[in-house]
């Protein structure tokens, strides 16, 4: 019963953030400079009057405000979010044809980030706990401050220059190679290969934050009484650090795997657009340079929505991680 | 002061980090000292290598146009921006923050729905949508980047006040009759300042990344040079041309680090238990 209303506030919240975001979409095209109808037509369609009518009939621009805000609700709630007159396509046509791959490639990001960056928390807090091999702990601090300050776009041009270019090992673009149809576990691969480079340079980011997270919890948690009693009793240092160190350090990760997810979906439109990634963050760079603003505005929906929907996994596996935090609100 | 100078000059990467970043906002200052011609002019060959020729010891991109020019005007348009948008979120963050934690219950529960509004949405995505649809330019620029990034001091100033404002001299101005503006302007805040200054140095690393991303897709102002717009323009020859990317991006990244190193300098010299707010 807890469960079950701590469960409704949480969705009761989650649609309050979507709802936010539709209102905000709503202002921002009232607020831009010019007429609300050609902006919504975009710069393909701005151009054709009897487009930029219906657009005007439709969303009711000539009404009241408030009737605008109900006619703009309505088509949101019939998940009409527009049309993209450019791709002659419905807006959220567009977006579900490509959501796939950007959920894959977030996927991949979102795990080797967490896997790679505890463990290399976990290797710099324990050569700093056991004063053995401390040059790693350094070594693995300079490069998450490092990659703290490095432009995500501008790796990955890196990245493409030196793995694609110089090397010749990983291709620089696509999701999987042009023309070549594989099938079955070619397929697969192919795709994996294409996957590398993106995830790295979407991941490597949050690695560095989970490698000085962790590590700062690991170290915080080693400085406690319980751990002192286990060593005192005799139980060697790889195994403390392993199941109790770790085990009790782990939450403040899975607290920022629920922020993290907002950040690594902005991170997605730099890291499709580096690489040709025919996910929505690319979708959300063409609707950029071609001016189709409801293709813009559906795809800002849709990928605050998506996070919106994962912060509330995690936010119900955190519970399940640590009995001792109540269902409260 | 006198101690926190000493804590703070003790710290070598935060001396470092001072050291490069005072080359930068020299640079910035100075750029139209340092080279007469705009860097939108071509000003020599086209796709010269750095050290090719002395006059241009950076090279050139596909244009001519003159790439260690384009540093130095960038410099100052990441600083500008990475201030400007810095010192308006802190503003914004402090009010509301200050609002919630002073006032409390309905007015601190509806502040921190709209915080929580504001954190949890992709934050990039919506600074993209916000700049595209103003239209580029450096005030919308620097708003969006604002919108975006004053929700973390918003929260910190809310704590900082759900817990001073127990504390007696609190208290007693409240007695006296203070007004509550003054209590929150005068009495709270001037306390809370320390753990503000650090955080607000942090976001004026965030604002000059998240400027470079804008500026990057194409979102820059059209009339100013910036290290993301140079990255994003040199795409297209990426094979011919790799210095005319990797260069712009030394430069973002060595600001980075020194505002970055800085901001944990001043964290560890302020408030030593701080430390950990930090990292979070």
């Amino acid at each position: 019963m807890k469960f079950l209303s701590f469960l409704a506030s949480r969705i009761w919240k989650a649609l309050g953030v979507i709802l936010g975001v539709v209102v905000f979409n709503f202002f921002l095209i009232r607020l831009a400079p010019g007429d609300p109808a050609s902006i919504m037509a975009g710069e393909a369609a701005s151009s054709d009057p009897a487009y930029v009518e219906q657009l005007r009939q439709q969303f009711g621009f000539d009404q009241p405000l408030y009737q605008q805000l109900w006619l703009y609700l309505k088509g949101i709630l019939h998940f009409d979010l527009g049309y993209s007159y450019r791709n002659k396509l419905p807006v959220l046509d567009l977006i579900l044809e490509r959501l796939p791959a950007t959920l894959l490639l977030m996927g991949c990001a979102f795990v080797f980030s967490i896997v790679i960056g505890v463990l290399l928390g976990v290797l710099a807090s324990r050569s700093r706990y056991t004063s053995r091999h401390t040059w790693l702990d350094s070594a693995i601090m300079t490069g998450a401050l490092l990659l703290y300050a490095t432009p995500l776009f501008w790796l990955s041009l890196l990245m493409i220059i030196f793995f694609s270019v110089t090397l010749g090992w990983l291709p620089a673009f696509g999701m999987e190679s042009v023309g070549a149809h594989y099938t079955g576990w070619a397929h697969i691969a192919d795709v994996a290969t294409h996957l590398v480079l993106p995830v790295i340079s979407l991941g490597c980011f949050f690695m560095a934050v989970y490698a000085r997270l962790t590590r700062a919890t690991m170290l915080e948690v080693m400085g406690m009484d319980f751990i002192k009693t286990a060593r005192a009793k005799g139980v060697p240092a790889g195994q403390v650090i392993r199941k109790h160190v770790l085990r009790n350090a782990l939450l403040p990760v899975v607290t920022f795997a629920g922020i993290q997810l907002g950040q690594m979906a902005g991170g997605a439109v730099l890291t499709e657009t580096v690489f040709a990634w025919p996910g929505i963050g690319r979708l959300m760079f063409d609707a950029l340079l071609q001016r189709d603003y409801q293709l813009l505005l559906g795809v800002f929906l849709v990928t605050a929505t998506m996070v919106v929907v994962f912060n509330l996994l995690t936010d119900l596996l955190y519970r399940f991680i640590d009995p001792r935090i109540e269902f409260g609100t | 002061m006198k101690l926190f100078l000493k804590h703070f000059a003790m710290n070598r990467g935060a001396l470092l980090g001072s050291a490069i970043l005072l080359i930068v906002i020299l640079t910035g200052i100075f750029c139209s000292f340092l080279f007469e011609e705009s860097p939108w002019m071509m000003v020599g060959q086209p796709l010269l290598l750095p050290f090719q020729e002395s006059e241009f010891p950076l090279g050139t991109d596909m244009l001519g146009r003159d790439i260690a020019a384009g540093l130095a005007y960038g410099a100052r348009v990441s600083l500008m921006v990475g201030v400007i948008s810095t010192l308006v979120a802190v503003f914004v963050g402090v009010m509301i923050g200050a609002a919630a934690g002073y006032y409390g219950g309905w007015i601190d529960d509806a502040m921190m729905r709209f915080t929580e509004f504001f954190q949890t949405i992709p934050q990039l995505a919506m600074a993209v949508v916000l700049v595209a649809i103003l239209s580029p330019s450096i005030y919308s620029i620097v708003g969006a980047i604002a919108i975006v990034s004053w929700p973390p001091v918003a929260r910190l100033v809310r704590g900082e006040f759900l817990s001073l404002k127990q504390r007696e001299f609190v208290q007693a101005a409240v007695v006296i009759g203070q007004r509550p503006s003054k209590i929150i302007f005068s009495q709270i805040l001037p306390n809370a300042i320390s753990p503000i200054i650090v955080t607000a140095s942090l976001m004026i690393a965030t604002a000059i990344l998240t400027e470079s991303a804008l500026a990057f897709l194409g979102l820059g102002d059209r009339n100013m040079m910036s290290w993301g717009f140079m990255i994003g323009a040199s795409r297209t020859m990426l094979r011919e041309a790799p210095w005319m990317s990797v260069m712009p991006g030394v430069a973002i990244l060595l600001t980075v680090l020194a505002i970055n190193l800085i901001g944990e300098g001043l964290n560890d010299a302020m408030n030593p238990q701080l430390r950990k707010r930090g990292e979070s």
